[in-house]
């Protein structure tokens, strides 16, 4: 909480990774969930998480923010070890880290005003800096018009958009994105991962998606965002974005780690069943 | 198989114990810890005060008035219907004020809370209030304490008096007594200590209402048919723990204060 907390060195040293996670397992109900996941996120990449529905990928970035504490290995964020961190000592941390979640999970009883705008409210910033900030966020996700809207009025590609809005608007410094285009159609899917390749491209935020559509991950890895045109489009051909590589869970366990080109190259049976 | 089960369910409960004293510790720690959510107090206090004058005045009112009705007749075998003002008030003040008062006010706002902050737990609000750096313990749940604390304890006093009221009413007008009899005999065998026990029960009730209400809505799990049952669990419990710990304040407040 703004005011009440050490602030987080989120710059910390450029060349250290931005998350990281050491052997960490964690059960719900005597059934395991994750097994000795360990992995980096360096500053400035995106990693995107596959996995089939109901691995875990959704519990993993839970583990990332501290909403979820794993029953062993440790977890870092900006250096901090946020597995071993109190509830109280999250809070600041968490100022640095946009998640953007499954459903959106927009506050229902604000407008979107006040749900871009909650956490500049919780730190007490003017309200005409909170209104611009807002109109700014809104603007990159294209709902400038929704400002005044409640999220029962919204669609569902609207309420993620205004999710993205939301996470993005105080410029974190890693991004969270649960499934941000799950249950969407494909046309507001690409809408989405647009912003999230804008996001990448424009603001080389260090990101951590949770995806199950191999689409959306592969747009990703392939396509840039250009700002001449404000559009994304795909890279030349037989190109692929560098900062953009994967990870893939099954059955409680990271199977593979590794960049566009050592996916589709995998020999593993079960990847290139999933990727088939 | 049984024994496994025994023991699966005690662990439940006292997990259960020991995660609502945790909330409540935290909650309450959590009033002298800056940010203040004042604005918050403020809006719940209206809901949970403003919200609960009509029922709790009209339970008040009808029942100070039945009191009346039941008790005097039986006070006339011993020809003491003079007295009736003097069972009302100490009946409103010490006992039926304040349980009921917040008998009323639990099955509106435990309810409310647990359906609110359950509804809120499935659909990830609070998640994302947490992921947002913001502590839901101090942003929900420490404003409905206090404004509930604050509004039961004011509540009660005012149950207390339309109950006397309404009492007095039907002794006059069903009864065909006399009206200053009636509030001179309610006013004059008052003592301190019948006050002091009429004021402390709202406060440990509201404490009891919102805690309950809160701890029910935090740990609601599966969806919508979860919250119902938060809901339901919250006033339930919240009631029952309201008439339980009336026995165990009278007694330790009849043992202190000498009635």
């Amino acid at each position: 909480m703004a005011g009440t907390a050490a602030p987080i060195d989120v710059n910390g040293h450029q060349e250290e990774p931005v998350v990281i996670f050491e052997h960490v397992s964690i059960g719900f109900d005597r059934k395991q969930v994750l097994e000795d996941i360990s992995f980096k996120v360096r500053r400035g990449e995106t990693r995107i998480l596959l996995g089939p529905a109901g691995v875990g990928k959704s519990v993993l970035l839970k583990l990332a923010n501290g909403l979820l504490k794993p029953d062993s290995g440790r977890i870092f964020v900006f250096g901090q070890e946020v597995s071993a961190m109190r509830e109280e000592d999250l809070f600041a941390l968490r100022g640095s880290i946009g998640t953007v979640f499954q459903e959106g999970a927009l506050f229902d009883s604000l407008n979107v005003r006040d749900n871009v705008g909650f956490r500049l409210e919780e730190e007490h910033v003017a309200e005409d800096e909170i209104t611009k900030r807002v109109t700014e966020a809104l603007r990159f996700v294209e709902l400038e018009q929704a400002i005044y809207k409640f999220p029962s009025e919204l669609s569902g590609g609207m309420r993620r958009r205004v999710a993205i809005a939301r996470a993005i608007v105080t410029n974190p410094d890693l991004l969270l994105y649960d499934s941000p285009t799950g249950g969407l159609d494909p046309i507001t899917s690409t809408t989405i991962i647009e912003l999230v390749v804008k996001q990448r491209d424009v603001y080389q935020t260090s990101s951590l998606l949770v995806t199950h559509r191999l689409q959306d991950a592969f747009m990703m890895a392939t396509h840039r965002f250009n700002r001449e045109t404000n559009q994304m489009e795909p890279l030349p051909e037989d190109r692929i974005n560098a900062n953009t590589s994967f990870l893939m869970l099954h059955d409680r366990k990271l199977v593979f780690d590794g960049t566009t080109h050592d996916l589709v190259h995998s020999s593993d049976p079960f990847i290139r069943g999933y990727i088939a | 198989m049984p024994l496994a089960t025994l023991d699966t369910s005690a662990r439940k409960y006292v997990l259960a114990v020991q995660q609502y004293v945790l909330l409540s510790a935290r909650a309450l720690g959590n009033v002298a810890r800056k940010p203040f959510y004042g604005a918050d107090v403020i809006t719940q206090a209206d809901s949970i005060g403003v919200g609960s004058l009509p029922i709790v005045l009209l339970t008040g009112f009808f029942l100070g008035g039945v009191l009346a009705l039941q008790s005097s007749s039986t006070l006339a075998q011993f020809g003491a219907a003079a007295f009736t003002g003097q069972l009302v008030s100490f009946s409103m003040i010490k006992e039926i004020g304040p349980v009921v008062t917040s008998l009323m006010v639990s099955g509106r706002n435990a309810s409310g809370m647990a359906s609110e902050l359950g509804s809120m737990m499935v659909t990830e609000q609070i998640d994302a209030m947490r992921a947002l750096g913001t502590d839901p313990l101090k942003k929900l749940v420490m404003p409905r304490i206090v404004a509930t604390i604050v509004m039961n304890f004011f509540l009660t006093i005012l149950s207390d008096a339309v109950g006397i009221l309404g009492g007095g009413l039907v002794s006059v007008m069903m009864l065909g007594q006399d009206g200053t009899q009636y509030f001179n005999t309610s006013y004059q065998s008052l003592q301190y200590p019948d006050i002091i026990q009429g004021l402390v029960k709202p406060v440990v009730f509201g404490f009891i209402i919102a805690t309950i209400g809160c701890f029910y809505g935090m740990s609601t799990r599966g969806g919508t048919q979860g919250v119902g049952r938060s809901t339901t669990q919250a006033v339930v419990v919240s009631s029952v723990l309201i008439i339980a710990s009336d026995f165990i304040i009278s007694r330790f407040l009849i043992g202190i204060l000498g009635r």
